[in-house]
């Protein structure tokens, strides 16, 4: 419509007169918008590239002991698996994949793909000059090639010899060839192993954690904490995603027959708590970089009162010319917007710039940057920046529509 | 010249209080009078007496506190700010001692402004042009704002602006009050012109070789007709 035209021009016209005073307080919108973009585009990249790493293990099936509760499977990228979470004292009494059961599922899925068992275990490791926490994984050495990829080294062929992950030799400054202690002399046996092989970085997985664990024989493992025929959990590598249903439904069917023995977790299960974790955070976040916007729409605030103020003679005039209270209002409502789309748009081109180098920093990787879910931030973002300022435009134009015509007119 | 016969306004005891804090200050006092169409009226009074009160009620810029107000038939008193506003728009055209212009916008904008928000369209028929060349002001000037024209320049485009809805009545409070008496008389002898083409003109002035353009005086007193 024409008319807005003439409102609206008066409001370009107005934001123009006081450019300086505008752009600043756009200036705080610009700020608020990239800090919404940028960090909802950061957990968008974040929840992507997860997504990405674990679709490779779309094939992977874990069966641990059921213990009642849904199983959800903490994630920790890199840190213990399923159960180790709570320290070194758990162990025995906990719920335990039995060698009967291992057969069971190897019987079902066996012909499907590979299948093997996990012994694992949280405990204190030392060098000769550094003392932490690792986890300790036994596994068959007969899988070890297949599961297992090396950066460097051999796989273990005895007892006494480990490969490590590439986390926990960069930490402890281990290589072939140095020597560690697992356990704790004062709470059990403990086994002195030479590192013969440093594993592949492989980022978070839900079969194996390996990047800052330590990996050894079913032998070395059984030797120090018992336990034989005991196992943590049963991972399944299926040849073909297309029976991760199948295989899961017949374990199911056949070892919770009558009890629930077993949990069997893909990782669409795991992805869920993930995005979960993820999504809340950046919920999170995103409240805290909208803070920067209310401080935003404080001076939005207070520069349409100036506006109102240095322009009540103006709207008397308006007024006493025949323009209806709400066209008043919406002249003011549309200067408000005028500074909120300035803000807003400028917001929405740094978001773009800003994003990436805070996405390639916090994420590692810009490669789902230009992806919708992650740039679809930006208008959301701009759409909130802009709608803070009408909403903070909405007072002063109130209070300009209610003022009363000749009291106006007197203003000098 | 047309019998005047119809009155356009009609006020009956309308009084105008205006409570303040030290005290009511009554600044119209039951006035009564009646003023019919073709009608070049001037209300005189000295200052502070109530004649720019009295312009304001006529000019629905205000309500009466008591007493009934008529405007071309319709009783201003029940109505609300949404029709009175709107009879400012379509019924009255308002010229300031200060010319009130809207300095962001450009001359004709200035005079379009009425006809926009009246028609809610631009004006395509060319009446905001012709006006302007009527009252002397060419396309050059229009495009300039109010603070770059000369006072009269400013008090034509008001008038301009005040008759581009063609109002049944003129409203004029000081219209020469800020121009030099060479330019007062030009704009004199525009609203004169205006009158003798059938215009309805209420005038405030305290000069009196102004309100002699006049056909009827009436002087306020302390908010009463003299
Ligand atoms: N808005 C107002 N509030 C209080 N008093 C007012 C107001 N407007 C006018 N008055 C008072 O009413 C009286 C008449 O004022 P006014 O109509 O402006 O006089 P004039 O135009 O004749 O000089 C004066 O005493 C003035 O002080
Ligand atoms: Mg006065």
């Amino acid at each position: 419509m024409i008319l807005k035209d003439i409102l609206l021009q008066l409001s370009v016209r107005s934001v123009r007169l006081h450019f300086l005073r505008s752009v600043l307080a756009a200036l705080g919108i610009v700020i608020g918008v990239v800090a919404i973009a940028a960090m909802g585009m950061m957990g968008a990249n974040m929840t992507l590239s997860v997504t990405g790493e674990l679709s490779q293990m779309a094939n992977n099936l874990v069966v641990t002991a059921y213990t009642g509760g849904g199983g959800f499977m903490g994630f920790g990228g890199g840190g213990g698996p399923p159960g180790s979470g709570s320290g070194g004292s758990q162990s025995r009494e906990e719920q335990m994949i039995t060698q009967d059961q291992f057969r069971n599922i190897r019987d079902i899925a066996g012909s499907y793909g590979t299948v093997y068992y996990v012994y694992s275990q949280s405990d204190s490791i030392e060098t000769s000059d550094q003392w932490g926490r690792a986890t300790i994984y036994g596994l068959d050495p007969d899988i070890f090639a297949e599961v297992l990829e090396l950066e460097e080294g051999d796989y273990p062929k005895s007892t006494t010899t480990v490969v490590i992950g590439p986390r926990i030799a960069e930490r402890f400054g281990l290589e072939p060839g140095s020597k560690l202690v697992i356990g704790d002399s004062d709470e059990g046996s403990t086994a002195t192993v030479r590192v013969v092989g440093i594993l592949k970085e492989k980022g978070m997985s839900m079969d194996l954690n390996t990047d800052s664990a330590i990996v050894g024989s079913e032998k070395l493992y059984t030797g120090i904490y018992g336990g034989e025929g005991e196992y943590r959990q049963v991972n399944i590598v299926l040849d073909d995603v297309d029976n991760v249903d199948t295989v899961k439904e017949e374990i199911l069917a056949e070892l919770n027959d009558r009890d629930d023995e077993v949990t069997v977790q893909d990782s669409s299960s795991m992805l869920e708590s993930i995005t979960s974790v993820l999504g809340t955070i950046t919920t999170f976040v995103m409240g805290i970089a909208g803070v920067s916007l209310v401080v935003a729409a404080v001076s939005i605030f207070n520069v349409m009162m100036m506006s109102v103020t240095e322009r009540v003679r103006e709207i008397g005039i308006l007024r006493s010319i025949g323009t209806q209270r709400n066209d008043v209002r919406r002249m003011f409502l549309y200067e408000a917007g005028i500074l909120g789309i300035v803000g807003g748009v400028i917001g929405a081109v740094a978001s773009l710039l800003i994003g990436y180098i805070v996405v390639l920093g916090m994420v590692g990787t810009t490669e789902f940057f230009f992806t919708w879910q992650s740039l679809w931030y930006i208008p959301f973002a701009m759409a909130i920046g802009i709608g803070i300022c009408i909403i903070s435009g909405v007072y002063p134009a109130w209070q300009a529509s209610s003022l009363d015509p000749i009291e106006a007119l007197r203003a000098e | 010249m047309q019998a005047k016969s119809r009155p356009v306004i009609t006020l009956d005891r309308v009084t105008k209080v205006y409570p303040l804090q030290s005290g009511d200050v009554t600044a119209l006092n039951k006035i009564s009078l009646s003023i019919n169409e073709g009608e070049f009226v001037a209300i005189m009074g000295p200052s502070g007496s109530g004649k720019s009160t009295l312009l304001n009620q006529i000019g629905c810029l205000d309500v009466p506190t008591s007493g009934t107000l008529t405007l071309a038939g319709r009783e201003v008193g029940a109505m609300n700010d949404r029709e009175l506003t709107d009879l400012r728009l379509t019924t009255i055209g308002y010229i300031f001692q200060k010319f009130n212009l809207i300095p962001l916008l450009t001359a004709y904008e200035n005079v379009e402004y009425p006809y926009l928000m009246k028609h809610r369209k631009n004006d395509d028929t060319g009446h905001v042009r012709h006006l302007l060349d009527q009252l002397g002001i060419d396309e050059a000037l229009s495009a300039h704002k109010p603070p770059q024209l000369s006072g009269g320049q400013q008090q034509r485009v008001a008038i301009a602006r005040a008759l581009v809805n063609d109002p049944a009545i003129l409203l004029c409070d000081e219209p020469t009050g800020n121009l030099d008496s060479q330019t007062g008389i030009q704009i004199m002898e525009v609203l004169a012109q205006l009158n003798r083409r059938g215009r309805t003109i209420i005038m405030v002035t305290h000069e009196r070789d102004i309100a002699a353009y006049a056909e009827r005086t009436i002087t306020i007193r302390d908010g009463r007709v003299a």
